[in-house]
């Protein structure tokens, strides 16, 4: 048994767990094995999880930058019109004295597709080392980014919302922009890029016998 | 039929034998911390009494008004299909349907697929398509987003507030309500109900 701190792998005991139904089944070693339970696809790692998650995370990356560029929301009033992107709505609620509703919508939108873009490109590039550089909190960043993933759909909601509510005539009217789809996709992305990310690879040293 | 003697780490592949745990005790990972699995709160009549219960606040959440605002005599309501066919006409199509899907369609699913499932295996059987609707639930809890669309209408609620007066409608309270119902329905480890139908009839 490999010396790992005492911990032993599924692989060194010829097992593979099913990520589905957490059935522990003997590893026959075909290239597409399926849970005896569930008939859930068995993997020893991630099917080209690395390249995958590159992909999706540089597609999220990419897509940021009109998220944050283009207007998220339009505002049209009797006397003027305006367009908000992010960053700008954030400013607005700060100087109407919402800080506390600023820093959230700050937090949701910015802080964490920044955070995540920026874990999982960390994860990758130690991963594919095979780094063992600080492995159990990489560990617990994996997690925190499974966790958070979502709640940057905060501000698409809210512009989602004002537009079905304010709606008069030509007084006042508000609209979605197409920054929204950006950041939306922004989201979407980013969480599939996680979920294709397989954490067990944090674990692998560079010698040990990789199945991607 | 008992638990099955081991388990693996999903997030790290480490083997553990498995053992009983203490009431509301977490099995952690010792390498990675992750959590292996948990002592279950609730059981299959609980889980079903909390998923008919998420269906009648669904139904509530969706039919009242979440936010009234009043301007000069002059009101309005938002409802979530009214957001959705708001974003629809606003031209961005993409993200009517991300918010459809997320904060409608998921999170009704996975309401549907525990109904279809917790009756059945709580009779000792095995639903029919059983394998598919537990596939289905956990592809589909992640992408259910009812609390974030909750904080959503926490956030326009106040930012209206200084230029309109604003009511929160039935449908707010409703939101709040299902997302408790729904985190505890989606904290439920779905690998028990694979156990529990493993010493059911088939």
């Amino acid at each position: 048994m490999s010396g790992r701190g005492g911990v032993v792998e599924a692989r060194d005991l010829g097992v593979l767990g099913c990520h589905a139904c957490g059935l522990v089944s003997r590893d026959i070693g075909a290239d597409h094995s399926h849970c005896p339970r569930c008939r859930a696809s068995l993997h020893r790692r991630g099917p080209a999880s690395i390249s995958r998650t590159w992909a999706l995370l540089l597609a999220a990356a990419l897509l940021y930058i009109p998220a944050n560029l283009l207007p998220i929301m339009k505002t049209a009033t009797l006397f003027d019109s305006h367009a908000d992107t992010i960053l700008s709505g954030v400013v607005v609620l700060w100087r109407s004295g919402s800080i506390d509703l600023a820093i959230i919508v700050f937090v949701a939108s910015i802080v964490v597709p920044i955070f995540k873009i920026a874990v999982l490109a960390l994860l990758l590039i130690t991963a594919q080392r095979g780094s063992d550089w600080r492995r159990p909190e990489r560990a617990k960043l994996y997690r925190m980014i499974e966790f958070i993933g979502h709640w940057s759909m905060l501000d698409v909601f809210v512009v989602a919302l004002l537009a079905a509510l304010v709606h008069f005539q030509s007084v006042a009217r508000v609209d979605a922009g197409p920054g929204a789809m950006a950041f939306g996709a922004v989201v979407v992305l980013t969480m599939l890029a996680s979920m294709s990310f397989d954490p067990r690879l944090t674990w692998d040293s560079p010698k040990a016998p990789r199945n991607d | 039929m008992a638990t099955q003697p081991l388990c693996v780490c999903e997030h790290c592949d480490a083997v553990y034998r498995r053992r009983a745990l203490a009431r509301r005790e977490i099995a952690r990972c010792l390498r990675c911390g992750a959590e292996l699995y948990r002592d279950q709160r609730y059981g299959l009549n609980a889980m079903l009494a909390l998923t008919l219960t998420a269906l009648i606040v669904f139904v509530i959440a969706n039919v009242y008004p979440i936010v009234r605002i009043e301007v000069q005599g002059v009101a309005s309501e938002a409802t979530l299909w009214g957001a959705i066919m708001a974003t629809w006409n606003s031209g961005v199509g993409v993200v009517a349907a991300l918010a459809a899907a997320t904060v409608f369609f998921f999170p009704l699913s996975q309401i549907a697929l525990f109904l279809h499932v917790l009756p059945a295996l709580r009779r000792g059987r095995v639903p029919v398509h059983f394998r598919d609707a537990m596939h289905a639930l956990r592809l589909v809890q992640p992408w259910s987003m009812v609390e974030v669309f909750l904080l959503g209408a926490l956030v326009s609620v106040v930012k209206l507030a200084g230029l309109a007066e604003v009511i929160p409608g039935i449908g707010l309270w409703a939101f709040g309500i299902l997302t408790l119902l729904l985190t505890t329905l989606t904290g439920f480890d779905l690998r028990r109900l694979w156990e529990i139908a493993d010493g059911a009839r088939r």
